[in-house]
């Protein structure tokens, strides 16, 4: 596994593996100097054609917790610019001696067309509506560490709430609950679900919000309201926001998740503070740690060697 | 298949452990201050083993365990894999850290823990228990507690547990660092 572009590329295996790795990155994280020498002399370079906080300080966090040089580079102020091409983009970079890119893209595609121009290994920090596979794999962790199970997720339903047709976050959670072998819900309204979902859907919440262990709700952007793919804020919440009747509905146990960044009054009705199954800040936290593992299995672990079998590693 | 050669039965590693669990002891005066660590993942078997040894003879000291992996100085030009994490019950400041492992080779498995140790605070002395010490030092390590010193060749591989120690040998293939 020279690349983390998307779950489905990188199977199951690999999946449980990462996630057993975020264990051990979360211990490191929990000391006073949350710092191993790892990957010193590694460089990433972070390559961020599309605004993001989170996603940008949560990899330049982890490639600092392990040690290796950052570069992050953030379109704004380049000479992308001046017009310079994404292939001469990365060619430049690249040529400063690079182990790894972390991408950021509107356009589908990009980290494999990047792949072709160069040796280093690519880690898809977003690309269009596609695919993020670091976000599905926090999430997939935070369900594990919260619902406290080792290896995979079978059994557990999770509802999946929202913009699946338009969210990047949505097709790579899916991927990865599936691959663990969760129960997915997805709840949408029609015109914002893909042609072929990936899961069984509703449009009725009040019908799934008794019957879950997980409530994955996505971030309603504002942008698909010009699209008139939904009537109005307003209709959305109604029938997809989790609203204190709802969240009374749901199960004791059961999490309530949020990709960020929050559309209080929109998707989420409620405080999340107030309520009981929110592990959203969790998720934050686990994002360092997921990406920790992630940058250490693809430039020092398992990753980094693909052909050795179980019994030959250490 | 390589032939393994029987080397210590369960009974050979009981009296070992024992009686370094008494050496233990011996050698710090008691236990004030006492933490036994395992380093990941072979020495964990054996830094608990010596831990029940230790409360039998006089009354439970904490035992933990230390991973190395991130400390290692041959990540790059190997695949690590980390398989245990560590596990630290009490501070380390100021304590006496036994580190416990299976088998002593190269020393460069110690040296990444006694790194790793150092992240979690300064013990007043650190000393090394190990149950095998097969040679071919690349360091300057030495054990202080040793259940059998092991002369090997560097194409052997050494497996040492609870029910044993096996040597399997010399087909110059994968070399164990542990």
């Amino acid at each position: 596994m020279k690349h983390l572009r998307s779950i489905a590329e990188i199977g199951p295996d690999a999946v449980v593996r990462l996630l057993d790795l975020t264990d051990h990155m979360a211990e490191i994280n929990r000391r006073n100097n949350p710092r191993v020498p790892a990957l010193r002399g590694k460089t990433i370079c972070n390559l961020f054609f599309e605004d993001s906080t989170r996603t940008r300080l949560s990899f330049e966090t982890a490639a600092k917790r392990l040690s290796a040089d950052v570069m992050t580079f953030t379109v704004g102020t380049s000479s992308v610019n001046k017009g310079e091409s994404l292939r001469d983009t990365i060619e430049t970079v690249a040529a400063m001696g690079v182990d790894a890119f972390v991408i950021r893209h509107p356009a589908s595609g990009v980290p494999w067309q990047v792949s072709r121009w160069t040796t280093a290994s690519i880690i898809n920090g977003g690309d269009g509506w596609h695919a993020h596979p670091t976000q599905a794999l926090l999430d997939a962790y935070t369900v594990r560490q919260a619902l406290g199970r080792t290896g995979g997720l079978d059994g557990v339903r999770i509802a999946v709430v929202g913009d699946i047709k338009h969210s990047r976050v949505a097709r790579s959670d899916v991927e990865v609950f599936q691959a663990l072998g969760a129960d997915v819900t997805l709840v949408a309204p029609a015109t914002l679900l893909p042609p072929v979902a990936p899961a069984p859907a509703t449009d009725r919440l009040d019908d799934v919000i008794d019957k879950i262990d997980v409530l994955y709700l996505l971030r309603m952007q504002r942008e698909r309201m010009h699209e008139a793919l939904v009537p109005s804020l307003r209709e959305y919440s109604t029938r997809f926001a989790l609203t204190p009747e709802r969240a009374r509905r749901l199960p004791d146990h059961a999490l309530v998740m949020h990709p960020g960044p929050m559309n209080r009054g929109v998707e989420m009705m409620v405080d999340p503070a107030e309520l009981p199954g929110a592990v959203i800040a969790q998720q934050v936290t686990n994002g360092v740690a997921v990406r920790m593992a992630v940058l250490f299995d693809l430039l020092a672990g398992a990753g980094s060697a693909p052909d050795l079998t179980a019994e030959e590693r250490p | 298949m390589t032939e393994m050669k029987r080397v210590l039965g369960p009974d050979d590693v009981r009296r070992a452990t024992t009686r370094m669990a008494h050496e233990i002891l011996e050698r710090n005066g008691g236990l004030d201050g006492l933490v036994l660590l395992g380093v990941q993942q072979g020495g964990v078997w054996l830094a608990q083993r010596l831990g029940d040894e230790i409360a039998r003879i006089e009354r439970p000291v904490p035992v933990g365990s230390i991973d190395a992996s991130m400390f290692r100085d041959d990540i790059g030009l190997r695949p690590v894999v980390p398989v245990g994490r560590s596990e630290i019950p009490v501070s380390l400041d100021a304590a006496t850290v036994v580190l416990v492992d299976d088998v002593l080779y190269t020393g460069r498995t110690v040296r990444a823990a006694l790194d790793a140790v150092a992240e979690y605070g300064r013990p007043r002395a650190v000393q090394l228990a190990v149950l095998v010490d097969r040679g071919h030092r690349e360091l300057p390590i030495r054990p202080d507690f040793v259940g059998k010193n092991l002369p090997t060749s560097a194409t052997e591989e050494v497996t040492a547990s609870a029910d044993g120690v096996d040597i399997a040998g010399g087909d110059g293939g994968w070399e164990a660092t542990a």
